[in-house]
């Protein structure tokens, strides 16, 4: 009751007036503190092991031992053959994958926005993957891919196809591991794209079909340009994924047969493994500098593109 | 009349194809799973001659001593925990972001998107955990998601408060109310929406998440879900039918999730990725 007659009595500035006053009693509305919790995780869990890795790859390190050896780490990772493997790799696999799920995933959403027969049931089933456990994924597909048992091959074999071993095949393993990974990961691009399609005016396409545009005319002059801020995101998100994945070639392949199928991030894992965590930490290092150096040019020139429409 | 039938034409084509591709896996799964131990280490697809599913299914739950119903708990804790963290650190941040203008912003933002781009330097987390003491502890875990998962939250709130209006704030000042009420009581219940979407996008993340914990979290103990699939792949070569067993079980959460809140995902998804 005091709180009310308290609050009916007008202050000799009214809360309104001060909200409005000026900019520094309208910010204590916004505290600047509610900045501190996120960002106290973000400086000790990320800033400093980031900051701190450009000085750890620089050392040998047992994590009780720290040795200064200079740029041995990185000599060691640009000469050794198996290593500049993993990073070519990786630039393959990222691009390979992503490129795939933008081209398919864009013919899924337009197939996915068309009036077709059982487009829900279409729509889930693409985007269920997309929730499985990665591990659980390369598990179910190294037995699919099996060369001798697997349904894959049983199903090439009766058709007289020739049945390769997908994952045991030197020049092959990388491709069919970036395959499952484009089968898995096209949902949330053929989703992005969905989105975008539908947020397009009606009005466009039907502006376009009054001209006389076909259908093939309509894609290329209006879904396609208009649907580009959905293009970006989709690029982004893929290669950032693809060139930073692990999970999935560790449980398909575990970078083998011999390095044939490693990336940065399991030779990373491996060098982890054997102890060397110096030259480890360089690879993150590497690994870093990478995807730091594609996508941010990368993103400012979607996000101008963006922004030219 | 030609373009019904074409629709029929494309959509059954559609709904075969995708049987094929994307239910084949599953089905497989679940064929595996009801085998005995010889016949699932055929790896073929096929009907099993015996069902042995709930047999398969005590196995895996008994095996290690119990090992995956401690990594389910594991998991289950590690989820909640992670997530809540996430939700409510992140929300405080892409709101204040969104609504304060200051100097800083810029800076903030480059930060939010490093967060984003940057993959974690592994080895110096370990030694940072190592320091602080949480290294191979469940907390230590929940605060690795957490700030792993903090960028892309952050964005969609960023997103989604710009949306809010203004006016809210000034009316729920206006009814005497300080910052932390008003943020608590007046702008994280608007943000609902996009509460949900977090909440399952990460949940989804955390749960499946294998790299975090075999680097953070070794131990048989500590195992997570995921870990447990690595284990019985590595130990038990002839038990494919325990191992199919347990990408079923850990498959389960997610489906569920899915299920329930499948509309959420989607446009809470699509909203955030467009705009961020």
């Amino acid at each position: 009751m005091t709180a009310t007659l308290t609050r009916a009595v007008p202050p000799t500035r009214t809360p309104k007036e001060q909200f409005k006053r000026g900019r520094r009693s309208r910010a204590s509305f916004y505290p600047s503190w509610f900045y501190i919790p996120a960002s106290a995780l973000y400086v000790v869990l990320f800033a400093v092991p980031t900051f701190a890795s450009f000085y750890f790859a620089l050392t040998r390190w047992t994590l009780f031992d720290v040795t200064f050896i200079g740029f041995q780490n990185f000599v060691q990772f640009f000469q050794d053959p198996q290593l500049t493997q993993g990073f070519i790799h990786t630039f393959e696999y990222g691009f390979v994958t992503s490129a795939a799920k933008v081209v398919i995933g864009l013919a899924l959403a337009l197939l996915l926005t068309s009036p077709i027969l059982g487009r829900g049931y279409l729509r889930a089933v693409v985007f269920f993957p997309v929730l499985v456990s990665t591990i659980g994924i390369g598990i179910t597909f190294k037995a699919l891919l099996d060369p001798f048992h697997g349904i894959v091959n049983g199903a090439l074999g009766l058709v007289g196809l020739p049945q390769p071993g997908w994952l045991t095949d030197p020049n092959l393993a990388l491709w069919s591991v970036a395959a499952v990974d484009i089968w898995k990961g096209v949902g949330i691009a053929t989703l992005i794209f969905i989105a975008g399609i539908v947020a397009i005016p009606q009005e466009y396409v039907e502006a376009a079909k009054v001209d006389g545009a076909g259908s093939w005319k309509v894609f290329t002059s209006v879904t396609l340009p208009l649907s580009r801020p959905a293009m970006g995101t989709v690029i982004i998100l893929s290669l950032i994924g693809g060139l930073r994945s692990f999970d999935l070639i560790w449980a398909m392949t575990g970078g083998g047969p011999g390095f044939t199928s490693d990336v940065i991030a399991s030779v990373i894992y491996k060098q982890y493994q054997s102890g060397f965590y110096g030259l480890s930490t360089a690879g993150n290092v590497v690994l870093f500098v990478v995807v730091t150096a594609i996508m941010v040019p990368l993103s400012a020139f979607l996000n101008r593109k963006g922004k030219d429409l | 009349m030609n373009r019904t039938a074409q629709r029929w034409v494309i959509g059954t084509v559609a709904i075969v194809v995708s049987f094929v591709v994307f239910l084949v896996p599953f089905v497989f799964i679940i064929l595996q799973a009801a085998k005995d131990p010889a016949e699932a280490a055929d790896l073929s697809f096929s009907l099993p001659t015996k069902w042995v599913i709930w047999q398969n299914l005590v196995d895996v739950l008994q095996s290690n001593d119990g090992q995956v119903v401690r990594s389910f708990i594991n998991s289950g804790i590690l989820t909640v925990a992670s997530v809540a963290v996430m939700v409510v650190i992140a929300a405080m941040v892409g709101y204040v972001l969104q609504r304060k203008p200051g100097r800083l912003n810029p800076l903030i933002n480059f930060f939010v998107l490093a967060g984003l781009i940057v993959p974690p330097a592994v080895v110096p987390t370990i030694w940072v955990l190592q320091g602080i003491g949480l290294f191979k502890t469940l907390p230590g875990m929940i605060l690795i998601e957490a700030t792993f998962g903090l960028s892309f939250c952050i964005l969609l709130f960023r997103a989604f408060v710009a949306t809010i209006p203004r006016e809210l704030d000034e009316a729920a000042v206006l009814d005497g109310s300080g910052p932390i009420r008003l943020f608590f009581t007046v702008v994280l219940p608007l943000l609902r929406p996009v509460v949900i979407t977090v909440i399952l996008v990460q949940s989804v993340a955390v749960f499946n998440d294998f790299a975090g914990p075999l680097y953070f979290l070794p131990g048989a103990d500590n195992s997570t879900v995921q870990l447990t699939l690595y284990n019985f792949q590595s130990q038990t070569l002839s038990q494919y039918n325990l191992l199919f067993m347990d990408v079923l079980l850990i498959t389960i959460p997610p489906l569920i999730l899915y299920i329930f809140f499948n509309r959420q995902i989607v446009a809470g998804m699509t909203s955030g990725a467009i705009k961020g």
